[in-house]
């Protein structure tokens, strides 16, 4: 029997405001274990907390560029569960009414682009930090993270494989990174990714019992752990058994999925109305504001740099993946108006750099117009492509000004005639065997010719001029 | 119908030790705050919005601006147990 793997996935966001999403403390991750925590988020009786107005905007923010419905009315929700992490007893959460649903998001797939439907996108707060110590059986908890503000992305059950679950996110990130409303960094905990997985045979329209797979820490992980759970639902079928709707935590170093211990009934959340809030209308006019404050997203930037500076598809895809890398290019071709050349300076030697250091853009200190100077210098033939790339290297390497170090590495090339001549007569002088092959037809003996002169003038000549003036020198005899 | 099991499932909910031979009459009670509630069923409410909040306010938020957070010796100055600027609580694995 042949199956089908039906995945729908749920994202959860930190939102990068400066406070917390109920409270005034800063929302800082990595700082002295609770230290910036108050009554509000330790959940101290009698405190009261008060929703911050920039989650409402990042939230509503992110459900406009998901193409997204926003709700008129946002109220939020006690999602009850008794666990250490969360001191109130409650994560505050949405549940009936959340700020996002039914948009979707594109992805590429083998037949094509496929729509991909996003369930809802509501807002929540995260809970704190568990550290579980073995040695005494106790755990240490910080609330630093308490209160951080969340947006879980819930996507419809419309991915069929472990790759297109990838696809998702890759998209889904690319799309939330455009919206500087979080770090949208797996590898931090900005961005977490939970999974459920249930097989059917194939052409069923029901679903099959699914299980909810946690603890991924990449891209490549949620990949993995799809594959490995669908895998294992198919040999439980085959073998005549029955799925357990459960909650597994995938092991990485294993590369199994295993049941998490869980306790009965802590699904069981009892959601209502959380009295302390009240609800939230949302104007249109304010909807309408927002959507027009959206920055231009990756699709549509896609189109326009092959539209505007005719770059091809694959230059502006990898352009795109960076938004500000996308910025640094329309600034550098308002300076050097070379898209191509720019393109393949920013997805070559600049990406090769940011990724040996691994930073970004911002880290870099380096400004369009030094990169489109460059640029120009090597179109110019007055230092060569090798010798540019070594200098992008050492000016980011904070060894002085690209004119310096230009200077002080010899990087410039001699394009001067008399020089090149002089040196061209010597070399033609020593080497009456290979001017003789070339006068005789074998013109590719010339390179051999460039590069004997070229070693004379220690690599500092333009190597297209000495390949003129010796094609020129020798016709002339 | 409010069973003794559903006492139990509920008080294991909250946290509490229900004694069994308690049960019956928590699930007695629980009957009878059910059932007056239950009224409710025989109103028409099919034009009424779910009340979600009593007051009629709505819209209240606050300013993305920072403000002092306790010390991390207040924070923890309620602590049954800490260490290294931890709360400390046994051991729990979900």
């Amino acid at each position: 029997m042949e199956f089908e793997t039906v995945i729908g996935l749920e994202v959860h966001l930190q939102l990068n405001t400066c406070t917390k999403i109920f409270c005034s403390c800063r929302n800082l991750f990595g700082d002295q274990p609770n230290t910036n925590v108050c009554p509000v988020c330790l959940g101290l009786p009698g405190s009261l907390p008060v929703l911050n107005r920039k989650v409402l905007d990042f939230g509503i923010r992110v459900g406009l560029a998901l193409d997204c419905e926003i709700s008129p009315l946002v109220k939020f929700d006690r999602k009850n569960y008794f666990y250490p992490d969360l001191p109130k007893g409650y994560q505050i959460s949405q549940f009936d009414f959340p700020i996002a649903r039914k948009g979707h998001i594109s992805i590429k797939s083998s037949a094509g682009d496929k729509r991909i439907g996003i369930t809802r996108a509501h807002l929540e707060e995260d809970a704190g930090k568990l550290i579980h110590n073995d040695q005494n059986r106790s755990t240490l908890v910080d609330y630093n993270r308490t209160g951080t503000p969340l947006v879980e992305i819930v996507s419809d059950p419309d991915l069929r494989t472990a790759q297109e679950a990838y696809d998702y996110l890759t998209a889904l990130k690319l799309v939330l990174s455009y919206l500087s409303v979080s770090e949208c960094d797996m590898e931090k905990g900005s961005l977490r990714c939970d999974a459920n997985v249930s097989i059917r045979p194939k052409g069923d329209s029901k679903l099959g019992t699914k299980t909810e797979l946690k603890n991924m820490n990449s891209f490549s992980a949620v990949r993995r752990a799809i594959d490995y759970e669908a895998k294992r639902q198919e040999g439980i079928l085959l073998s005549g058994g029955e799925i357990v709707q459960q909650t597994l935590l995938w092991d990485d170093a294993r590369a199994v999925t295993l049941p998490m211990r869980s306790k009965e009934n802590s699904h069981d959340y009892r959601y209502f109305p959380d009295p302390d809030l009240v609800p939230f209308v949302l104007d249109p006019a304010w909807v309408i504001a927002a959507r027009e404050a959206l920055p231009e997203l990756p699709t549509q930037k896609l189109s326009r740099l092959v539209e505007h500076y005719k770059l091809n598809i694959y230059d502006a895809t990898i352009i795109i993946q960076d938004r500000e890398l996308a910025d640094f290019f329309e600034a550098c071709y308002l300076i050097y108006p070379d898209a191509k050349k720019i393109a393949n300076w920013l997805n070559g030697p600049l990406l090769k750099e940011l990724n040996e250091r691994k930073c970004s853009l911002h880290d870099l200190d380096l400004l369009p117009a030094v990169l489109a100077a460059l640029i120009e210098k090597v179109e110019t033939a007055q230092i060569s492509n090798l010798a540019g790339k070594e200098a992008l290297s050492l000016y980011l390497n904070k060894n002085g000004s690209l004119e310096e170090i230009i200077r002080n590495k010899g990087f410039l090339q001699v394009s001067d005639d008399q020089q090149l001549l002089t040196v061209i007569d010597e070399v033609l002088r020593d080497n009456p065997a290979a001017v003789a092959e070339i006068k005789s037809g074998k013109t590719n003996v010339t390179g051999f010719l460039v590069g004997q002169a070229m070693k004379k003038m220690q690599g500092k000549a333009n190597p297209k001029k000495l390949n003129e003036l010796i094609t020129g020198r020798l016709q002339n005899e | 119908m409010i069973d003794n099991q559903t006492v139990q499932y509920i008080a294991g909910l909250s946290r509490l030790r229900v004694q069994d031979q308690d049960s019956s009459r928590f699930a007695r009670d629980l009957e009878v705050i059910l059932h007056y509630v239950r009224q409710l069923e025989e109103l028409d409410v099919k034009d009424v919005p779910a009340t979600s909040h009593v007051l009629n306010i709505q819209n209240v938020f606050r300013k993305d601006e920072i403000a002092p957070s306790l010390t991390q010796e207040q924070a923890l100055s309620f602590a049954i147990e800490k260490n290294s600027g931890h709360y400390i609580v046994p051991k729990v694995i979900e």
